[in-house]
């Protein structure tokens, strides 16, 4: 781990900017995230904010802007490149392949291996204990760490998804949309893991379109809208009734609500009666 | 299970089936598909298809016997330059999935199409003919022939060497699937692309290893019929490739990818073997040998579905 003093962002994006061919996907974009902190980023659909997760965790580059990584100017070129820095990411569709082992899906792609080529073989059994044991460290009991992974619920899904990461020495963890095909109970397991992963000191950026979910765990907030920052705030600026608000269409509420005072009220009489006179 | 019942069967309808002899005809029979099927149930366990392998094993044969030949070398010299040829064949395959991200049924299709084609063609202008001059009496021959067409005596019978390097074959890929990194990677790249790529899984990599793997099996089975033949017809191989993926599907392959064993495999071609031995000792009309092959192909699929849905209402 490099000196991060509690001020200095793990993960800085300074005017990012997207571009798929013509069409602007983020622009102007600036956000951070510090060590234990959860860092919330909220929006509507086709916000923007699954592509901005793709820049931070490699899967895209930006084409403006700057990101940094402790400071250093970052373009990551695979999700391996983040994966090394330390980002690790739990997508929506959760990462895991579900006819597979539990234990198998846990140490993908960073299997652990013993002898040399072409002898070289997994260690499965040091895998099953290890993966047993951090499941466990997380509080979810599974029944055999040899049953594929869709037997599990989906919380169990996106603690095993978090569990990995944090084993794998994430310093950053991207939380895509977690909560979201979850039951209450369920979001509840998630949303704990995610303040305990805070108090491990981790810089946590969670996705979400729910503002409930998002205000009980975030310690800053960040509200896209059509490629751009709409809102930026941390909690002490915040409420939720505001952010809630924010969420519902912001501004653009306040607008209409704001025309629609300013006209007289419909009266349906009235239409009815000038719809007959026709 | 399935393999126990045509066993059964056939052990309890015909007689000559019961002779060691037969077993090893049999065992014969099943290897060849065998051997196929356990590169084609890699790729399948991997998510993908490869329409191409039957007409593959022929273009393998032809090039080396046509190489050798022409070129007056040593036979091994051909069997380098067809090994080159098949992992091309694969490699090529492989890289249009990747790039184009098009259905592999698609691109190993007309893959298929133009390997067949141009076996006909190439042959024909090279040799003059539909199949390739012996090379029965080349250099390097006999030892060529002990590596992929002998036979060995094991007790009172005569076994093939395709049987030992079937069974050989079938180890390899169950202990690639079960013990290495590279397993998982198969297994990921079939059940969830996506989800394997973000874990940092090479999954391009590993499909178009998969595709070389069946180039190499393909080579392989293609040397066993140039030297157990000593000449190779150019229209062969067309509608194996379909053999190969129903064997590995009877062996419990998921058609999607992401499921299935390469001893399962084994099961399914040696279904195959008895079924193509068993019809001619019990004395059945030989041509209801595909007939029984896509009755089992309904059966094995009808039972899988049966299974699945059993275990998911539990």
């Amino acid at each position: 781990m490099s000196d991060n003093s509690p001020s200095s962002p793990l993960v800085e994006l300074a005017g990012v900017g997207k571009n798929f061919g013509n069409i602007i996907a983020l622009s102007d974009v600036s956000f951070a995230v510090r060590p234990a902190e959860v860092s919330c980023i909220l929006g509507d659909n086709g916000a923007g904010k699954s592509t901005l997760i793709k820049i931070v965790s490699g899967l895209h580059q930006h084409t403006a802007g700057s990101y940094r990584v402790d400071g250093e100017p970052v373009k990551f070129t695979s999700p391996r490149d983040a994966l090394d820095r330390g980002i690790a990411t739990v997508y929506q569709d959760l990462a895991l392949v579900p006819l597979m082992p539990v234990w198998r899906n846990f140490f993908l792609g960073s299997e652990l291996t013993r002898g040399v080529w072409p002898f070289r073989q997994i260690r499965a059994e040091e895998m099953r204990d290890t993966a047993d044991a951090e499941l466990k460290a997380m509080g979810i009991e599974v029944p055999d760490i040899n049953q594929p992974v869709n037997t599990l619920s989906g919380g169990q899904r996106q603690v095993l998804a978090i569990a990995r990461a944090i084993h794998f020495g994430a310093r950053v963890l991207i939380l895509d949309e977690p909560t979201a095909a979850l039951g209450v109970k369920q979001a509840g397991v998630v949303l704990k893991y995610i303040s305990s992963a805070r108090e491990a000191g981790l810089g946590v950026i969670l996705i979400s379109h729910n503002p409930h979910h998002a205000y009980m765990v975030g310690d800053h907030f960040t509200i896209l809208k059509q490629g751009t920052v709409d809102l930026s705030a941390p909690r002490s600026e915040l409420g939720l009734d505001e952010l809630t608000h924010y969420m519902a269409g912001g501004a653009e509420l306040e607008t209409l609500q704001h025309e629609l005072r300013s006209m007289d009220p419909p009266d349906v009489g009235a239409v009815h009666e000038l719809s007959e006179s026709r | 299970m399935g393999a126990v019942a045509v066993f059964v069967l056939f052990f309890v309808i015909s007689d000559t089936f019961r002779s060691a002899d037969a077993i090893t005809t049999v065992l014969y029979a099943s290897s060849t598909i065998g051997i196929m099927a356990v590169g084609v149930s890699l790729l399948m366990i991997g998510g993908e298809f490869d329409l191409s392998a039957g007409v593959g094993v022929i273009t393998s044969a032809l090039a080396a016997g046509m190489f050798a030949f022409q070129f007056s070398t040593n036979v091994w010299v051909g069997v380098a330059f067809a090994l080159a040829v098949s992992l091309t064949i694969g490699y090529i395959n492989g890289l249009l999935v990747i790039k184009t991200k098009l259905p592999s049924f698609l691109i190993t299709l007309s893959m298929f199409m133009m390997l067949q084609g141009l076996n006909l063609a190439v042959t024909r202008a090279v040799t003059g003919s539909v199949s390739t001059q012996s090379i029965s009496n080349m250099d390097g021959f006999s030892s060529a022939q002990s590596v992929f067409a002998t036979s060995f005596t094991l007790g009172p019978v005569s076994v093939r060497i395709t049987v030992l390097w079937w069974i050989v074959f079938v180890a390899l890929a169950t202990w690639v699937l079960l013990r290495s990194r590279v397993g998982n990677w198969i297994y990921a790249a079939g059940g969830n692309a996506d989800a394997a790529r973000a874990v940092g899984v090479p999954v391009n990599y590993t499909k178009i290893g998969l595709f070389m793997t069946v180039g190499f099996m393909a080579w392989f089975v293609g040397m066993h019929q140039l030297f157990r033949f000593n000449t190779v017809q150019s229209g062969e191989g067309v509608g194996m490739e379909l053999l190969y993926i129903a064997a590995c599907v009877i062996g419990g392959c998921a058609l999607m990818g992401g499921w299935g064993t390469a001893v399962g495999a084994a099961i399914g071609a040696f279904i195959f073997g008895m079924a193509k031995m068993g019809i001619v000792y019990a004395g059945w009309n030989a041509d209801l040998f595909m007939f029984f092959i896509g009755a089992t192909l309904l059966l094995a699929t009808l039972l899988n579905l049966w299974v699945r849905l059993r275990t998911a209402r539990r």
